[in-house]
């Protein structure tokens, strides 16, 4: 409703607009704050976090891009501690059901790049290998009923970008958070 | 400055055909490699068959671990159209008239060969069938 009365007040609307930037300029400036005092750390609530909050989104390595983003969206190293990326990669025949081998180069290559970059606020669950399934997942989503992640246009609860737009740039905040409806279609890429 | 749109329009025209041509140069080639392949695997070798090929992407049958199974279940039984992974991406279509830039690298073909059969046929799948398979997606108007 609110969208619809905007569309005849362009002059609210670049209003509006203007103060949201600031606002979001605003907030990445406490982000990075709040990224300082983590490293001084150890805050309980943090034990669990991932590090998606880090403003700074590393350079995404391309044999990793190439090779791990056809089957799914991308999900970013800093979504799993090393000890799950290395095991997960130790057993690429096997990967959830499917064969993602690769040849030993670029498998190494990749491990590399996930372990280099990986979350280092884990202190528990390290031998999972979902992301899906770490306790910091399950707590972020303990409202949603596990039907809501079979619907027709999430699939799974591994397919964050049918919820969170900004995945794969590790953007999960609540403002780009939208649950596709019961009747939507296939998901765009 | 008519004249000028005209001459802009045409060279963008012939750019895009050429790079179009060397694509489809591109996967002329990965077919004459096969083609080596099936030679190299079987001396009584002839040649590729779209119609062979299409029955490989219809085939369904039953996977070991109980579920139906074809090249269709991702690629859909329509290769002009998008298809789904089992992790809900979307896949571009097979079809080469739509999809330009499919068989156009080696190392991805043969990469996805030996992942899809094993797959769904729970075995590589021999040179001749990749060819069959690739020529059929090449002979889709
Ligand atoms: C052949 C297809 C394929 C390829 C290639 C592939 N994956 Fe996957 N991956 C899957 C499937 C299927 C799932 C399970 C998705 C689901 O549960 O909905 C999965 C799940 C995952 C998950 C867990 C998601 C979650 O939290 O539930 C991670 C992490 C992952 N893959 C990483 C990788 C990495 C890293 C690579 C590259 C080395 C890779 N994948 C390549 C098919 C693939
Ligand atoms: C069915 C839709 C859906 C899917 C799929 C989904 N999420 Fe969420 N996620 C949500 C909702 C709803 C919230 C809560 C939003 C809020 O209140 O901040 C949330 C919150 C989060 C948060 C906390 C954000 C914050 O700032 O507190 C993170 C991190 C997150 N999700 C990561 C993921 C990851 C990683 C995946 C995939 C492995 C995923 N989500 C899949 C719906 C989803
Ligand atoms: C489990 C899902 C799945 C099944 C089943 C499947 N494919 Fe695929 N296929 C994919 C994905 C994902 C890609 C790569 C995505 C892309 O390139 O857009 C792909 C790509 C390919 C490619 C590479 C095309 C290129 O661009 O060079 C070939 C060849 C191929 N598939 C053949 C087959 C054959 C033959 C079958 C049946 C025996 C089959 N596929 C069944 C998921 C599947």
């Amino acid at each position: 409703m609110i969208f619809f009365r905007l569309k005849k007040e362009p002059l609210l609307l670049f209003i509006l607009l203007l103060i949201f930037s600031s606002v979001a300029i605003l907030k990445a400036d406490d982000e990075a704050e709040e990224g300082e005092h983590h490293e001084r750390g150890g805050k309980s609530e943090e034990v669990y976090k991932l590090n998606n909050r880090s403003s700074v989104v590393p350079v995404i390595n391309q044999k990793f891009k190439s090779e791990c983003t056809s089957c799914h969206m991308l999900y970013q190293p800093s979504l799993l501690p090393a000890k799950s990326w290395t095991k997960m990669m130790g057993n690429l025949k096997q990967h959830f059901g499917e064969n993602a081998e690769l040849d030993p180069a670029v498998q190494k290559e990749i491990t590399n790049y996930l372990v280099k970059n990986s979350s280092n606020r884990f202190s528990s669950n390290q031998d999972v290998i979902r992301i899906s399934e770490t306790t910091y997942f399950k707590r972020k989503h303990d409202e949603l009923s596990p039907s809501v992640f079979k619907r027709k246009g999430i699939g799974s609860a591994a397919n964050c970008i049918a919820c969170h737009s900004g995945a794969e740039k590790n953007d999960f905040s609540e403002e780009n958070v939208r649950i596709p409806k019961e009747t939507a279609g296939k998901i765009k890429k | 400055m008519r004249i000028l749109k005209i001459i802009k329009f045409i060279t963008t025209i012939t750019f895009i055909s050429l790079t179009l041509s060397q694509i489809s140069e591109a996967s002329e080639a990965i077919l004459k490699e096969l083609a080596k392949e099936a030679r190299t695997a079987d001396i009584k070798f002839v040649q590729f068959s779209a119609s062979t090929g299409e029955k490989l992407f219809r085939t369904e049958r039953i996977h070991s671990n109980g579920e139906k199974i074809s090249c269709m279940t991702c690629h859909t039984a329509d290769p002009k159209k998008e298809g789904l992974t089992r992790a809900n991406k979307v896949i571009k279509p097979m079809a080469a008239s739509i999809n330009p830039n499919r068989f156009t690298d080696m190392e991805k073909v043969q990469k996805w060969f030996k992942r899809n059969c094993n797959d769904v046929q729970e075995r590589i799948c021999t040179p001749q069938e990749k060819g069959d398979f690739v020529k059929y997606m090449m002979s889709i108007k």
